[in-house]
């Protein structure tokens, strides 16, 4: 249903990249590194003294192999890409639906055949690493090993033996539909020369354990940037405006830069941890799309001290503003009469199938989960989230099926789903969105079923 | 995990994981059947009950989130005097079919003229359009609420 | 879980539920002024017991049993107020009781087995309830005559009691009880005539509607009694399919979860409370053995329709010489196709169940108690006088519960649990699982002559639910239910011919849908005639006006319609009015509907106006109520109706994607009754059946896009978009 990440982008910046090598403005787009803005000096893992940010949790340090395999896996989300809705985990088969054609996730199972099986160590170093396949083919960055690079071996083997432990399936993921030149996986080979730096990860002496710990896990395992920083030209990441916030895949990530009035500089430490393990945080919203998959699948299964470290690194980045963005967190009147008067049609829907659980305030009476007030989604004046939700619905699996919100994109026409979006952000957010029926049609275009 | 709440005006104790939609406690385990299931995820206003006075659907309303509230059913309405009103229009208009819908209609209704004691036909759309009626007795509804509001007002 | 606080409703229930356990007739106790007990007693013992429907004790307790379910329709006040209208019976102190399972007593004259459906309720027991409410009235006076010794005929009846006119003596019901129960039923009573009538025609107050204002109605589904479990279920998503595989562990670990049932194509959890076992089922996995429909679509089904309705079908009804006619000039053809239909009664699908190895109790509402018997007792391998089905209200009905498939999986289930257990069917299963209004496709050619229709040929082709539910009815291959309304079409055209194609779709069981197969007939003639109204250059309503002189019933409130509706009256643009005429449940219907298209698509009802013509009414009010209702059931269906099959599985699950048309969406809705001395037609079902076809037409006025199929493709009629 949700696309993972930009790869729409990223497969054009794979096709143009040859162009630009040839400008020679190569090494200006590449920009600077992810952990660049602390100014700071980088120094090799041994050369860090303050403990080992890598890794498993301290906590976990006496697990076995297969354990500490297995949180490193959660926490670099692998299951997530690699499991086909209704399919089998881990085997593959994700559609990744672009307007170009569609991409499918691999088989990660040990099947010797289908799977991963025959991978030895260093191949599956160079796919985690480099992006190369055991059969020297290039993998579509799709498979965000610019941010696995980070990952030491040794995690990496970790996760290798996880995955050798799960049940061998035999599945073959559908063949790609991509049309040329996005079928040129040679192309990939130009791309990773110039936005793969291949490096493991290095700590900065002048930052604490925690932060590093949390450096690690946002940058080599979660891949926070690669979904919330925006793409430069080349479509790799621009790290010049680090967790910015970017369109990814028909939805919107949102600006996770510490930026008070469109960042998280307004919530607390608590609020983001809540975020990350809960998938909702009062008075902010809750997770959607890809963001509440990672919740479910990763973030979720993560040790409180590992999200508090994460919470400490994404605080410390350099705060970017994310134009015509602003947000109230004031609830909308109590009575439907107040507030919004235009959009008869979105407000007919609204008051069908939405006040029941979101209320007429925005504050749900049923569960905090469903409270709009406050949220990026609802204050986003492009609706994206709002729509996408709206089309495919939402849930979120902690708590224990907290709560979840069902899919109108079969029922409501786009018309109707432009006009119950431009309702909602008008009414609970700082600025209504203005959605057509054209543009609802293109976010269900981008998003696969 | 023992659960108190005020039902109806009484105290009633139970024993339900907190995630429990209260629901199916009121049904299940205290049986109180007037508050009914219809679709259980807040699309169809069957289960509608009033949490400190304010119409909620139960079948998505955790109950561990309900500490010390009071709720209202549909089995003690009645004893609110905009409860009494409002069943005694929708006996006057014949409202009822089937009736599988109209408890939560009733409370829906109820909390409405509660709050806004003279409604006019937006204010009945915005209270009213998330409890659906098979039978079709949207008609009837709106004129019993008006009826309701007129009596309660003289 | 335990509870720790004082049930007095579950107490209360339990005194009621011992009783019915004692296998005697169920007393269905209606409030009807002040309160009284629930029957115990043998219905028969101590009391005047002149017919299968009255019972009368010594204390003048009147105890009407009523053959036929009540879901919403009124049936229960209806059938009351026949039957006391010629008892003279008062009727506040009137009880009601549910009809035990007796095929011989209580069938339904209009089917022979025991059923509540096709709006017959009160026209085929019109005349057997009037003659039951005679004979027990003129026993009663007898029994008075007999004490006074004075002719009968000196004597009337009124409220309850015998009086002698002349001496001022009387008797109450009650005081005649035992000497009446020693006369033998007479025959031939003479009925009242209706100009007597005191209760027959007036707006009488409901009988059911009291508890279902305050929470104390019982439905099937709030069957409560000691030592109940409660259970929800999943059957294998494709029709047809089996269990493979079931992996329990994660539900057995969840507290409250009791036991797993596995059956060949189903698996049910038994757990404390119905939330445990829903998420219970929700952690079990299931592997399904999906079977030959595992890759049957919505687009096979209708390439198999649209394939048999090529092929020439049985003739139900032919006058002139249609082919001959056909062939002398240009015709014109149109095909109209309808959806798949869910019944999404507003209860859903439930059953509760105890079943031992000498006994089976079913608590349910179902519109076919005999038939539920008959099922549980297959079920439980047990003889039939070994179950008992306690009868409850029905939250809607609709023709889902003219089904027996829930009771025979309930009592499946139940076989194997210990003590009683509910089975609740949650949204999704009950919408998954249904038993579809068919898929039907209607082809239909015809001649004009001038601005005459002069031959007019139609085919349905489409499922036989008839052959399925009641195969003696079917007659030379012809299902009258699938041709109703098209075979007997009030218009009068020289060359006629009716066909019926039975094709039924891989896949999808099929069954009645509230307005059954008129509702397809008339969509698809009601369009057709809005078509060749524009061919001939005329307006709708004198285009069918000039075919209707045979049916004055139908073309007076066609006139009447025309005149209360304002039609002919310039409409804004793209707004418009369109009509629809039917014969239907011998009730005649002219509906106009004015609607609104806006630039997206999205359709405004913005009037409807109906006359209608349904004989004598029982009960006015009762009538206008069902037409408001049905209406709405309807033009759900025209503007959102749709099942659609991906893989086997039914793509719709809850009210989310099974839309409804909700409060702020219902236009104003007009009635007209025509009096009428007539005998009464049936109204639940007719007043389901015009307003698709007069919305249909409403829109092709509004937009001249003449739409061929249901529901409503709003992409069609929406103006057209620059960036397309
Ligand atoms: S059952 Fe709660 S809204 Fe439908
Ligand atoms: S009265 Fe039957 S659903 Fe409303």
């Amino acid at each position: 249903m949700v696309v993972r990440a930009g790869i729409v982008r990223v497969f054009i910046g794979a096709v143009i990249v040859g162009a630009i090598v040839a400008l020679g403005a190569v090494w200006y787009v590449r920009g600077p590194d992810p952990l660049a803005f602390t100014g700071g000096k980088s120094v090799a893992l041994a050369d860090y003294k303050d403990g080992d940010p890598t890794g498993v949790p301290t906590s976990m340090r006496q697990a076995s192999l297969l354990e500490r395999g297995r949180y490193l896996t959660e926490a670099a989300d692998c299951g997530v890409c690699h499991t086909a809705p209704g399919g089998k985990e881990y085997a593959g088969g994700f559609a990744f639906k672009m307007p170009f054609g569609t991409m499918y996730s691999t088989n990660i199972t040990p099947d010797k055949e289908t799977g991963i099986g025959k991978y030895t160590d260093q191949e599956f170093l160079d796919a985690m690493h480099r992006g190369i396949r055991r059969d020297g083919a290039r993998l579509y960055p799709a498979m965000p090993y610019t941010s696995y690079a980070y990952i030491t071996d040794a995690d990496a083997l970790a996760i290798k033996a996880y995955l050798f432990s799960l049940a061998s399936v035999r599945a073959v993921p559908p063949e790609n539909t991509l049309m040329f030149p996005f079928n040129q996986r040679w192309a990939m080979a130009f791309w990773s020369l110039v936005f793969n730096r291949d490096t493991r990860f290095r700590p900065d002496p002048s930052q604490s354990l925690k932060w590093n710990r949390g450096a690690y896990l946002a940058e080599a395992l979660a891949h926070c940037g690669e979904c919330h920083t925006p793409r430069n030209i080349g479509f790799a990441l621009n790290n010049r405006e680090k967790f910015a916030g970017a369109p990814v895949g028909g939805w919107r990530a949102f600006n996770i830069s510490p930026d008070k009035a469109t960042g998280l500089g307004g919530w607390s430490d608590e609020d983001i941890a809540s975020y990350l393990s809960l998938g909702h945080a009062p008075g902010h919203g809750t997770a959607s799309g890809a963001m509440g998959e990672a919740v479910d699948h990763s973030f979720s299964k993560m040790t409180q001290a590992d999200i508090e470290a994460m919470v400490a690194f994404v605080r410390s980045v350099p705060p970017s503003t994310t134009p015509d963005f602003a947000l109230r967190s004031a609830p909308a009147p109590a009575s439907h009469k107040d507030g919004v008067a235009a959009n008869l049609l979105g407000k007919k829907i609204f008051e069908g199938a939405c006040a029941s659980c979101h209320g007429w305030t925005g504050e749900s009476a049923v569960s905090p989960f469903a409270t709009l007030t406050g949220s990026a989604a609802i204050n986003d004046p492009s609706a994206t989230n709002v729509a996408q939700i709206v089309i495919g619905g939402t849930r979120r699996l902690t708590p224990a099926r907290a709560l979840s919100m069902p899919s109108f994109g079969h029922v409501l026409s786009d018309d109707e789903i432009a006009a119950v979006s431009n309702y909602v952000t008008a009414r609970f957010g700082a600025k209504g969105s203005s959605l057509t029926a054209r543009d609802v049609a293109n976010m269900r275009a981008q998003v696969s079923d | 995990m023992a659960t108190t709440l005020t039902i109806n005006g009484q105290e009633r104790s139970f024993d339900a994981p907190p995630e429990m939609p209260l629901l199916w406690v009121l049904r299940d385990i205290l049986g109180l059947t007037g508050t009914k299931f219809g679709c259980g995820m807040a699309q169809c206003g069957a289960c509608t009950v009033h949490v400190d006075g304010k119409p909620v659907r139960s079948c998505v309303l955790p109950v561990g989130n309900l500490q010390s509230r009071t709720i209202t059913t549909i089995e003690g309405i009645g004893a609110t005097p905009v409860g009494a009103g409002v069943q005694k229009a929708w006996l006057d208009l014949e409202v009822v079919q089937c009736g599988y819908c109209q408890s939560g209609q009733i409370m829906s209704a109820a909390a409405l003229l509660a709050s806004t004691p003279d409604p006019d036909d937006s204010d009945i759309d915005a209270a009213m359009a998330g409890n659906i009626c098979r039978c079709g007795t949207y008609v009837r509804i709106r004129a019993a609420i008006k009826q309701a509001a007129a009596t309660q007002k003289s | 879980m335990t509870i720790t606080a004082e049930v007095p409703e579950i107490s209360r229930r339990r005194i009621l539920g011992g009783a019915l356990a004692t296998g005697l007739v169920l007393a269905f106790h209606l409030p009807l002024g002040a309160a009284r007990p629930p029957q115990t007693k043998d219905p028969a013992a101590g009391k005047f017991a002149p017919n299968a429907y009255i019972r009368i004790d010594e204390s003048d307790q009147i105890t009407l049993i009523m053959p036929q379910v009540e879901m919403g329709q009124g049936i229960y006040t209806g059938v009351a107020t026949i039957l006391a209208e010629e008892l003279d019976a008062d009727l506040t102190q009137v009880v009601l009781q549910h009809a035990p399972p007796e095929e011989k007593l209580y069938a339904n004259p209009s089917f022979g087995i025991q059923a509540t459906g096709g709006s017959t309720s009160v026209r085929a027991f019109w005349t057997p309830l009037r003659k039951a409410g005679a004979a027990a009235r003129a026993m009663l006076i007898k029994a008075a005559a007999d004490q006074w010794q004075v002719a009968p005929a000196s004597c009337s009846a009124a409220l309850g009691t015998v009086l002698h006119i002349e001496s001022g003596r009387r008797l109450r019901y009650g005081e005649l009880v035992d000497p009446a129960s020693k006369l033998s039923a007479p025959s031939d009573i003479p009925l009242k005539d209706p100009k007597n009538f005191v209760l027959i025609g007036k707006p009488l107050k409901r009988l059911d509607t009291p508890d279902k204002v305050n929470g104390k109605v019982i439905y099937g589904i709030d069957a409560m009694m000691p030592g109940l479990k409660f259970a929800t279920l999943a059957q294998c998503p494709v029709f047809g399919g089996k269990v493979a595989d079931v992996e329990d562990h994660a539900a057995m670990q969840i507290p409250g979860v009791r036991q797993i049932v596995v059956l060949d194509d189903l698996v049910a959890v038994i757990a404390d409370d119905t939330w445990t076992a829903k998420r219970g089922l929700e952690a079990l996995k299931i592997t399904w053995n999906e079977g030959k429909n595992a890759n049957v679509s919505s687009k096979d089904i209708w390439d198999h329709l649209r394939a048999a309705s090529e092929i020439e079908g049985v003739v139900a009804k032919s006058v002139g010489d249609v082919a001959d006619a056909l062939h002398l000039g240009e015709t014109y053809e149109a095909s109209y196709e309808m959806p798949f239909l869910a019944h999404a009664t507003m209860e859903p699908l439930n059953c509760t169940v105890h079943v031992t190895p000498s006994f089976c109790n079913v608590w349910v509402g179902t519109q076919i108690i005999a038939r539920a018997q008959s099922v549980a007792a297959r079920a439980a391998g047990l003889p039939e006088d070994k179950v008992t089905i306690h009868q409850h209200l029905l939250g809607g009905g609709f023709g889902r519960r003219l089904e027996v498939d829930m009771i025979a999986t309930a009592v499946r289930i139940g076989s194997k649990v210990d003590g009683p257990v509910k089975i609740t069917w949650m949204r999704e299963e009950d919408i998954q699982h249904d038993i579809y209004r068919p898929v039907y496709r209607d082809t239909i050619s015809a001649r004009l002559s001038g601005d005459k229709v002069i031959a007019f040929k139609y085919r349905v082709a489409g499922s036989s639910v008839i052959a399925r539910w009641l195969p003696p009815a079917v007659q030379q291959g012809i299902d009258n239910d699938a041709v109703d309304s098209a075979a007997d079409t009030p218009y009068d055209i020289p060359n006629f011919q009716v066909e019926y194609v039975r094709v039924e779709p891989p896949a999808v069981p099929t069954g009645f849908w509230r307005g059954v197969g008129p509702n397809n007939n008339v969509f698809a003639i009601e369009s057709f005639m809005d078509e060749l109204a524009r061919k001939a250059n005329k307006d709708p309503i004198a285009f069918r006006r000039d075919m209707l002189g045979k049916t004055p019933r139908i073309q007076h409130v066609l006139d009447l319609v025309a005149e209360k509706s304002n039609w002919g009256q310039p409409l804004p643009r793209r707004v418009g009015r369109g009509v629809s005429v039917q014969p239907t449940f011998n009730t005649s219907i002219a509906t106009v509907v004015e609607a609104e298209v806006d630039s997206g698509g999205d359709v405004y009802i913005r009037q409807v106006t109906l006359a209608v013509d349904c004989g004598l009414a029982i009960n006015p009010d009762t009538v206008v109520a069902q037409i408001e209702g049905g209406m709405i059931f309807g033009l759900t269906a025209a503007l959102y109706g749709e099942i659609t099959l991906e893989k086997g599985r039914v793509q719709q699950s809850n009210f989310h994607d099974y839309r409804v048309l909700r409060i702020d969406q219902i236009p104003k809705i007009d009635i007209h009754l025509v009096k009428s001395g007539e005998a009464p037609g049936g109204i639940g079902e007719a007043s389901v059946i015009g307003g698709p076809p007069a919305l249909r037409n409403a829109i092709y006025a509004a937009t001249g896009v003449a739409l061929r199929r249901l529901p409503i493709d709003r992409g069609l009629i929406a103006e057209k978009k620059s960036w397309l």
